[in-house]
């Protein structure tokens, strides 16, 4: 667990306070330790490079960041959600992966 | 690494201010977040920062093209954790915690769990999602066509699924267009270990028969009947989807004269047989020479009140 003072080292693009923001808006979502300080994963850290990348490097706009944000993490969810449908369907005979495949080629594509 | 500036597209006499821009363009287009379907993004982002870093860096851009350094010696990337390069969240994000950052739901329940594999099936597949146990394999659903009379006899058929199984499928006596029939078991293997395998569903389609209709429960039946039969009544065979039975047709039918054959219809239903007199194919002198000196006790107009509706 990373402190936040710790992660703003890591940045110093970001303004401070940037940070906080970011946390208390629920775009990186840090918990609070005993002491009620800020505590980041290495997870969290990486989510905060994303923000970076996008209001620094990218120039999204503030009000934007949460569409985008939204826009990105539904993706990913189904990204996982299809990553398990895939590891799943590894595990199971050549007859039914074949049967599935053949099933979803049927499938209308749009 | 390739020349810094070939990769961002810009002149060796480039501003801070045209690299910076042409980084942006380049970024925007080839972030691998936005990208995900095409794995070349993120090399070609990651070679992006990477030339970015160099070239927006005024001190180590000089030393480069001093030739002091090579574009890989002077590769800066963003911090990040090994492997991770710009596109880091989406090794977070992919892994199994990344339901972490989960978009439907604030919050903290960690892992993917057995409910969200259930909703997305649900949602991706139109299928309802299964509360309980282990996920019990999919049901195949597939449509067999059917004649009439083995529709309404009721029959066995052998169907071939997709994967090669044969399956014998009863059709009740009585079925109809749309009738789904259910074969326990029958459908895709369950998923796990103990999960029971999904159901087939079969879709019956009635095709339609030459001579008889089916209006609910009943049987219709279209019969022909010679001018005489119609006039001095007769009897006559006509089929029903059991076989052909005897039917008396009274004296004096006209056209369109319901017959009931009580209880040969299906599932307890009748047939009706509507009768269709016509008329001989080739001249009859006699009955010609007959009706032009014929006077019809009958003499009423069988147009009466026609003409004023």
């Amino acid at each position: 667990m990373i402190t936040l003072d710790a992660v703003a080292a890591r940045f110093p693009e970001v303004a401070p306070g940037e940070l906080a923001l970011w946390i208390e808006r629920r775009w990186v979502r840090a918990e609070r330790d005993p002491d009620d300080a800020w505590r980041l994963t290495e997870m969290d850290v990486a989510r905060v490079r994303l923000l970076v990348e996008l209001r620094v490097t990218l120039e999204v706009t503030e009000e934007l960041i949460p569409v985008v944000l939204s826009l990105i993490d539904q993706l990913y969810d189904a990204r996982r959600s299809v990553r398990a449908i895939l590891a799943a369907l590894d595990e199971q005979p050549a007859a039914v992966r074949a049967a599935v495949l053949d099933a979803a080629r049927r499938q209308p594509s749009d | 690494m390739d020349d810094p500036y070939e990769i961002l597209g810009v002149s060796r006499t480039a501003s801070a201010e045209e690299i910076r821009n042409a980084y942006r363009r380049l970024a925007k287009r080839w972030h691998p977040d936005t990208n995900p379907d095409k794995p070349e993004a993120e090399a070609r982002f990651k070679a992006i920062s990477a030339a970015y870093a160099l070239l927006s860096d005024s001190e180590q851009r000089a030393r480069f093209d001093r030739g002091e350094i090579d574009a890989t010696g002077a590769e800066r990337a963003p911090p990040s954790r090994p492997g991770g390069g710009a596109g880091g969240w989406r090794d977070w994000a992919e892994a199994s915690g990344g339901a972490r950052y989960r978009s439907s739901r604030g919050g903290f329940e960690g892992q993917f769990d057995e409910s969200d594999l259930e909703d997305f099936l649900a949602r991706a597949f139109g299928g309802a999602a299964r509360a309980r146990g282990p996920a019990r394999g999919a049901d195949l659903r597939f449509s067999l066509q059917v004649s009439f009379l083995d529709a309404a006899r009721g029959a066995s058929h052998q169907v071939t699924l997709p994967d090669g199984r044969t399956l014998r499928v009863a059709i009740p006596k009585g079925a109809e267009t749309g009738t789904v029939l259910r074969l326990p078991g029958q459908g895709m293997p369950g998923g796990a270990e103990g999960a029971p395998p999904g159901d087939a569903l079969v879709v019956l389609e009635v095709e339609p028969h030459r001579f008889f209709r089916r209006e609910g429960d009943d049987v219709l039946l279209d019969l022909p009947v010679t001018l005489k039969e119609a006039v001095l009544g007769a009897r006559v065979e006509v089929p029903t989807v059991d076989g052909p039975v005897t039917l008396t047709i009274p004296p004096r039918s006209a056209e369109g004269t319901r017959l009931r054959l009580r209880g040969r219809g299906m599932n307890g239903g009748h047939q009706y047989v509507v009768l269709k007199p016509v008329l001989p194919a080739g001249p009859e002198p006699e009955l010609e020479e007959f009706l032009k000196r014929w006077t019809p006790r009958d003499a009423s107009d069988p147009r009466a009140g026609m003409l004023s509706p």
